[in-house]
């Protein structure tokens, strides 16, 4: 027993070292898990709120660009609505039958990073905003991510620019679905893998979300075919995507709530059963 | 000693906030940062016992992790910086160590380059393959190490060199 006591009182340095070197371990294979929970995120007061004073002042910094970006929005929207076919101010009979799939919020991002392997944005929304794990968050221009973990009035997201993103996705003109991934390495590209051979792609095809989970709905943008190759096993294609989102710069982003969410895990998982 | 662990926890603070708003989004080239915070690491002071730098080291990590989302890396690295540096005191400074003589504010530079830089591609070597995480992207992570330390090793060099307190 006086072995072991002095054993660890001579080697007290190293023995605290492995022990902290082994908690830093331990919180860093858990981050390369999905949607593990994580202790150490930026989802909280004092991270939110130091990012929040800074952000005050650096954000009339980029006023102009998300300026621009908003009229871009603007625009194309106004497009829509003067195109649409119907007459847009009849107004609904009986608003009691109308029935909303999703609903949008808008957050602020207050801190954005894109060098790393795995990314993830820090928002100005939370839980009591009603944001909760697994809401799509997207911009005007297409998809930033999903959100990873909240706390009361800050969310983490886990950006598609994160090499544990799998986000299902689509070639727009053909419906041939795969899923998006990102290899760490250009933040303007990502990846879209598991494309059937069979699908008629061509440079250029716009890649958009294929609607089969229920976090995005169908046909946000993501971006465009940049070019393509046979995977290894030669089934399937392998597509370097180049994105619509400049992912270095983001200013607001919308968070999508599908409301019919919960149903639709129930009804899969009771045919799983 | 009171004034002396309020310069500390002063530094502390300055370096953490220096590095979480400022250095963590220079993004130079598309991926090199600085990684300033282990300046603190770097000049705590020699007599100091070493569990307290270690315990200090991993705060400081944890901070900086929580701050940039990465789980447990900064931490990790940090630690292991800490836990390593006698040794590379003894490396870089020799007999002043020994003599328990080193300041840092008065060494001649050479060997405070060797002392920070080996220090630095120590700190980011492992940083950067906890990040990546896979062995098969080697180069990407010595690619990573090389290029982020350069700018580190310049910037904590300036930052030693500039507030320095010269006493004469």
């Amino acid at each position: 027993m006086q072995q072991i006591i002095n054993f660890v009182i001579r080697n007290k340095t190293f023995l605290l070292f492995l022990l902290l070197f082994t908690i830093s371990l331990t919180l860093t294979i858990q981050s390369h898990s999905y949607h593990r929970s994580k202790f150490i995120n930026s989802a909280n007061a004092l991270t939110g709120g130091v990012y929040g004073t800074f952000n005050s002042i650096g954000k009339y910094f980029s006023l102009k660009d998300q300026n621009k970006i908003l009229v871009e929005e603007n625009k194309r929207l106004r497009n829509e609505l003067f195109n649409l076919n119907k007459p847009a101010n009849t107004s609904q009979l009986d608003t009691t039958q109308s029935r909303r799939n999703y609903k949008v919020t808008t957050a602020e991002v207050y801190k954005n990073s894109y060098s790393s392997t795995n990314n993830y944005l820090t928002i100005n929304k939370g839980e009591n905003d009603s944001i909760k794990e697994d809401f799509g968050v997207i911009s005007s221009k297409g998809i930033i991510g999903i959100i990873d973990n909240t706390s009361n009035n800050y969310s983490t997201v886990l950006s598609i620019l994160n090499t544990n993103s799998k986000i299902n996705a689509k070639v727009k003109a053909t419906n041939h679905l795969g899923s998006l991934e990102w290899d760490g390495k250009s933040p303007y590209f990502t990846q879209l893998v598991d494309v059937s051979k069979f699908a008629p792609i061509k440079v250029g095809d716009t890649i958009e979300t294929g609607g089969q989970s229920a976090i995005f709905p169908k046909g946000i943008g993501i971006g465009t075919i940049e070019k393509f190759e046979t995977d290894i096993s030669g089934d399937t294609y392998n597509i370097e995507v180049k994105l619509f989102n400049d992912m270095t710069n983001i200013g607001t982003v919308y968070i999508i709530n599908n409301l019919d969410k919960e149903e639709i895990i129930n009804l899969e998982s009771s045919v799983d059963d | 000693m009171t004034s002396f662990s309020g310069v500390l926890s002063l530094r502390f603070i300055a370096l953490l906030l220096a590095q979480v708003v400022i250095c963590n989004n220079i993004n130079f080239l598309g991926y090199i940062n600085p990684y300033i915070y282990i300046v603190f690491i770097f000049l705590f002071p020699i007599r100091d016992s070493r569990i307290v730098l270690l315990l200090v080291s991993f705060l400081l990590g944890m901070l900086v992790d929580m701050f940039s989302d990465s789980g447990g890396v900064h931490a990790a690295a940090a630690v292991t910086l800490a836990y390593a540096r006698p040794l590379l005191l003894k490396m870089s400074f020799g007999m002043l160590y020994e003599h328990q003589s080193v300041k840092f504010s008065n060494t001649d530079i050479g060997s405070l380059i060797t002392y920070v830089g080996l220090g630095t591609l120590l700190h980011h070597f492992i940083l950067f393959s906890l990040e990546v995480f896979n062995i098969s992207n080697i180069l990407l992570i010595l690619k990573k190490t090389l290029f982020s330390g350069i700018f580190t090793i310049i910037l904590s060099i300036l930052i030693i060199v500039l507030f320095s307190r010269n006493k004469k």
